[in-house]
């Protein structure tokens, strides 16, 4: 069984958006983000379960991005595939879900898995933009996954409750992170990281066109920056043993009650 | 009442073993250094030179000739200083490869300045000579760190971050490598569903160099009977780095307020402030951990430290980007144990107390020493030599007694416990022994342990100013810009007596910059994941160990 | 300015976020606004649709529509967005709307502005603004080209009632065949233990001055009244008063609800960093000095002991007259 992991790149330490480039600045250090983490733990029990296969990542960033597929490699996955071009960066979802679609088509897997969230984007939905230019079934949200007779089951989180689904392979999931406890790399895993395969392609490499990606490839841009908006008039009151009933029309004031 | 009366329930026995992992489980490694600081750096990227040269010696160690272990998340993360940095060691270690122009410096040292300050004004004083930066340069040691970590893999290094050495491994009387931590276990010390149980690596040459309060090097100190005449003693150092609005044209160090002159206080000790380039600068407050009183906390002293118009000033206008702490060895010359090596093992930098106090350097001894220990380790890999053979390291001692470490050392050896006699007297004899190098006073002096200290009371914590969020700030929100986000089910790495009576409880709650300890109903209570591994509990009635592999702060400016 | 809105349903009514976005839609001033109903027996829903703004509702009526799943749902927008020319598409956020609103963007290759909060159409020029790194700075986003997709954080508008009607449309479905590759089993049920923590409009939290763990009732008992989850800090949870699964905060879970109650939570800057972005925040804590108070929209110095049982009866009383 062939499952891939997107590995997303995220600057550990003070995020920041750079002022003059209106991005985030990207030159802290990369470290594996823990919804990502979540991802790989669960393609490696796929491939325990499933008696054999390879877990391969994929990844989309600058050159730091290696960081982070060490730390993935070292879990246990097998290679790792990097992404990494000048052209690219500045990639909005449309252009980075370009890319790596790009890559993974070259691969060709049975399942796609995305960690949830990205700690710098928080809601981005990758996923689901991959999956269509795949031409994948989708699943997301998955707090379970079980994988048999050519299906995965997939038990997704919704503000509703649970949804039982099933899906065709291949297909796409991106995994939440109450699906499970990513192991630690052992010291020897951390060892041998280094010697598994990793590749770093460039966009022609992926016969990908340079035009679709980067800030070009981008149908949306940052106009500018400002500081949060205020939280509006903040009150403080004593309790005179009223509190209580000022609180309720308060939020009936504001409508939460 | 003194903190020694309640000692932690540590002993170092606890800590050293043979392997106990199948042989064919053990990870097996040429060098085996721990940490990855100035020193282990050092040494690992010396070892790659030397390996360089004698590819059949780096055959015969193995698919990994050299591998660093590191406790933090990565290099650097851990690594704290001031610094101004002496380049010396450093053009040794890379002459002919790269040039200080490549190193992640913030300039040369241009001017300086030393005060002496009151609460409002501060006195212009002649820099006493140990304190002369010519030449120097100004540097992140976080940053310097994760650079040298760069060149030791392209050296051949192996760094392995995130793993922190447990227990010392010894067998037959030698060091065969270090038992790496458990990850996985539950504040209870129960195993987790990711449980992940550490590994035996078992090494040639095993190099400690392990910074201030070295876990396996305080082990190690003790099975090996290694201790040198005095005992050791620590200064803890709480810094911060700012972006500020007007660049800061030199280097500042200060003395006498916020730090009381009188000797039953025994608050030696002063700051430092130093740019880092145009755009940051970084201060500090550093006081010797023999203070006495229950209510001094050296955060605060810092927070108060800034209120003063010289410092407010400079950073008018600006922010803070990051804050650390960390303590720093003091005993010098007479505390440095009395062998640095044993059967199998070195020990260098820091952890050995390798520190020049009056100058405030130990940055090029420890670089210096890591080098020395590639260079004492590498001959003992010769076919036909054994490292653990009786004597087969000595080369490294002798090495380092005829280098400037010893001699720079021997030189300022008593400075330090002068100032145990206060402000004034302290800084008459440390002008003598300036003035005579080191000749007078003559002998060598005692050191007191800093447990071994009374606790006094006074209401310094009066004058602590409230945390305004903008000049000033609480410990939680250090703790929080030290970049700390330790999982908070871990189990506790302190070793430290609980039922204390509240004086000494309050003494370490004072202490601790990043709020661990909280005075509780019959003693002591901790809050691990709030701690920055500074070490300052060791020097003070506790003992540090190593948590969980990538706990604790995440250093990238300091 | 061609705008179509997508509105979620459940059960038989429409999704208050959608409707809000509806509104809000037709309040921009860009002209005239339509909606898409995409379900099994969701004619009915048409008619709400008109009453919040939009002039005409896209009804994809259909059994293979029937269950939540967002690919036959980029399907269908994928096609009003080519048959009709619509040059902007919105969506409230939701686990299907932003699943929908990113395969949509890859389909017609179309610009994703998400987690909006607000949206302005200026010289002609439409402009979204979202927060950012932990809601500690606001960014003003756009596109550079059309289609223009956004995704609007839910609770950002209030749904309001224009009185208007609608045109319906029924549109036939075409779709793709990867799109039926996830097929339904068992449909999600009402949850009967109240809202996870991550997914709740409505948090009361308790911290250290709560005094003991079983104090907790008081907070677990306002939740209940109030129909929200519990929280807790790291300390209390340290202590071992309550779960870390609830634990709020920098090592813990990052919250936004509309509604953030905190009993006895001094407010540092780690429990903060979990929760600033909440709606509303309502601190009750004995310290007059507590950090909390500074970031709080009304902060109450008061003993959480007597306040809270007070207030759970209050609410209580309030909700069923």
């Amino acid at each position: 069984m062939k499952i891939a992991v997107c590995i997303k790149h995220v600057p550990e330490g003070t995020k920041r958006i750079d002022p003059g480039t209106k991005r985030l600045d990207r030159s802290g250090e990369g470290a594996l983000n823990a919804f990502d983490a979540n991802a790989v733990e669960e393609a490696l029990r796929l491939k325990d379960a499933a008696g054999d296969g390879e877990v391969v990542l994929v990844s989309f960033g600058p050159a730091k991005a290696q960081d982070a597929l060490r730390k993935a490699l070292a879990m246990g996955a097998d290679r790792a595939v990097l992404v990494s071009d000048e052209a690219a960066a500045g990639s909005d979802l449309v252009a980075t879900s370009y890319a790596i679609a790009k890559a993974l088509e070259r691969e060709g897997v049975d399942v796609v898995l995305f960690g949830q969230q990205a700690g710098d984007s928080d809601g981005a939905v990758l996923w689901a933009a991959v999956a269509d230019r795949l031409r994948l079934p989708m699943v997301s949200q998955a707090a379970e996954l079980t994988h048999a007779d050519g299906k995965l089951t997939v038990k997704r989180q919704t503000e509703f409750g649970y949804d039982v689904i099933e899906t065709s392979l291949p297909a796409v999931v991106a995994v939440s992170d109450a699906i499970n406890e990513p192991r630690y790399p052992s010291l020897k895993g951390i060892m041998g990281a280094k010697s598994k395969p990793q590749e770093t392609l460039s966009l022609s490499d992926l016969g990908a066109e340079t035009a679709r990606v980067g800030a070009e490839g981008s149908r949306t841009e940052v106009i500018g920056l400002n500081d949060p908006p205020s939280r509006g008039d903040s009150r403080k009151i004593e309790d005179d043993g009223n509190a209580a009933q000022q609180i309720v029309e308060f939020l009936a004031e504001k409508r939460l009650v | 009442m003194k903190p020694a009366e309640y000692p932690p329930p540590f002993r170092s026995a606890d800590y050293v073993a043979p392997p106990t992992d199948p042989e064919d489980e053990r990870i097996d490694v040429g060098v085996l250094v721990v940490g990855a600081g100035p020193a282990g750096l050092a040494c690992a990227i010396r070892l790659g030179q030397l390996l360089e040269g004698a590819p059949e010696i780096r055959e015969r160690l193995g698919e990994v000739p050299v591998a660093v272990l590191e406790k933090g998340k990565q290099p650097g993360s851990h690594l704290l200083s001031g610094a101004v940095v002496n380049p010396r060691a450093l053009r040794r270690l890379f002459k002919g490869r790269a040039r200080i122009e490549d190193m992640p410096f913030y300039g040369p040292v241009h001017d300086e300045g030393v005060y002496f300050l009151s609460p409002k004004r501060a006195l212009r004083i002649p820099a006493p000579p140990t304190m002369k930066n010519e030449g120097n340069y100004v540097a992140s040691l976080s940053q310097l760190g994760r650079w040298l970590a760069e060149r030791a893999e392209e050296g051949g290094a192996m760094l392995l971050p995130e793993t922190a050495a447990q227990k010392l491994l010894v067998d037959g009387g030698r060091v065969r490598g270090v038992r790496t931590g458990d990850k996985g276990r539950g504040r209870n010390g129960e195993e987790l569903g990711n449980f992940e149980p550490g590994a035996d690596l078992v090494a040639r040459v095993t190099v400690l160099a392990e910074g201030t309060q070295g876990h396996l090097t305080g082990v190690a100190l003790d099975r090996f009977g290694l201790e040198g005449e005095n005992p050791q003693v620590w200064a803890l150092a709480v810094k911060e780095v700012w972006r500020v609005a007007r660049p800061l044209r030199r280097v500042v160090h200060t003395m006498g307020w916020p730090l009381r002159p009188q000797a039953k206080y025994r608050e030696f000790g002063g700051s430092f402030i130093y740019p880092m380039g145009d755009e940051m600068v970084t201060l500090g407050m550093v006081v010797g951990l023999d203070y006495r009183d229950a209510e001094l906390s050296v955060h605060d002293l810092l927070q108060e430290l800034k209120t003063h118009p010289l410092v407010r000033r400079m950073l008018e206008g600006g922010e803070r980007i990051g804050w650390g702490a960390k303590t720093i060895p003091e005993g010098g010359f007479l505390s440095l144990p009395r062998r640095l090596h044993a059967p199998g093992l070195l020990l260098c930098g820091d952890g050995a107390g390798m520190v020049n106090v009056p100058a405030l350097k130990g940055i090029h001894y420890a670089i210096e020493s890591g080098s020395l220990a590639a260079e004492a380790a590498f001959a003992t890999l010769r076919r036909g030599e054994t490292p653990w053979r009786p004597g087969a390291l000595a080369a490294y001692d002798d090495a380092v007694r005829q280098s400037f470490i010893w001699r720079d050392l021997r030189e300022v050896r008593n400075m330090r416990q002068a100032f145990g006699r206060g402000f004034w007297l302290g800084g008459a004899l440390a002008g003598a022994m300036t003035a005579t190098k080191g000749r007078f006073p003559p002998g060598n002096a005692r050191t007191e342990l800093d447990v071994e200290q009374d606790i006094v009371r006074s209401d310094r914590a009066t004058s602590y100013p409230a945390p305004d969020g903008t000049l000033t700030f609480d410990k939680l929100s250090s703790v929080f810009a030290s970049g700390n986000r330790t999982r908070d089910d871990q189990p506790n790495h302190i070793v430290l007596r609980r039922d204390v009576p509240q004086e000494l409880a309050e003494l370490w709650t004072r202490m601790c910059p990043a709020q661990v300890y909280e005075v509780a109903g019959e003693g002591v209570a901790v809050t691990p994941s709030n701690c920055v591994q500074c070490g300052a509990i060791t020097a003070k009635g506790g003992r540090l160990t190593p948590p969980e592999g990538g706990s604790g702060p995440e250093y990238t400016l300091t | 300015m061609n705008t179509l809105v997508f509105l979620e349903h459940h059960g038989n009514e429409l999704l208050k976020p959608s409707v809000a976005v509806l509104s809000k839609a037709a309040s921009l001033g860009g002209g005239d606004v339509a909606g898409a109903v995409i379900g099994k027996d969701v004619r009915a829903l048409a008619d709400e649709a008109g009453k919040f703004g939009a002039s005409r509702v896209y009804v994809a009526d259909d059994a293979e529509l029937e269950a939540p799943l967002p690919q036959p749902r980029v399907d269908v927008l994928a096609q009003l967005v080519r048959d009709t020319g619509f040059d902007t598409v919105l969506l409230a956020n939701s686990v299907l709307g932003a699943d929908v609103a990113a395969g949509l963007s890859a389909r017609l290759d179309a610009g994703l502005n998400w987690d909006l909060t607000d949206i302005v159409l200026d010289d002609g020029k439409l402009v979204g603004k979202r927060p950012a790194l932990q809601d500690s700075i606001y960014v003003d986003v756009g596109w550079t080209a059309k289609p223009r997709l956004a995704l609007f954080r839910q609770g950002s508008f209030d749904p309001t009632a224009t009185g208007g009607s609608a045109e319906v449309e029924d549109v036939t479905v075409q779709l793709e065949d990867f799109s039926t590759g996830a097929r339904m089993v068992e449909q999600a049920h009402e949850e009967s233990e109240g809202p996870s923590i991550e997914d709740a409009d409505i948090v009361v939290a308790g911290g250290r001055g709560l005094g003991g763990p079983e104090n907790f009732t008081l907070v677990e008992e306002l939740a209940k009244a109030l129909g929200g989850a519990v929280g807790a800090t790291r300390a209390v949870v340290d202590a071992g008063w309550y779960p870390y699964s609830t634990q709020v905060g920098q090592t813990g879970k990052t919250v936004a609800p509309k509604l953030y109650i905190a009993c006895g939570i001094s407010g540092a800057i780690q429990h903060k960093v979990g929760m600033q972005a909440s709606g509303v925040i309502v601190a009750i804590n004995k310290d007059p000095n507590a950090p909390i108070f500074e970031f709080s929209d009304l902060g109450v110095v008061g003993d959480v002991h007597e306040i809270v049982p007070k207030l759970t009866q209050l609410v209580t009383q309030r909700k069923s007259s």
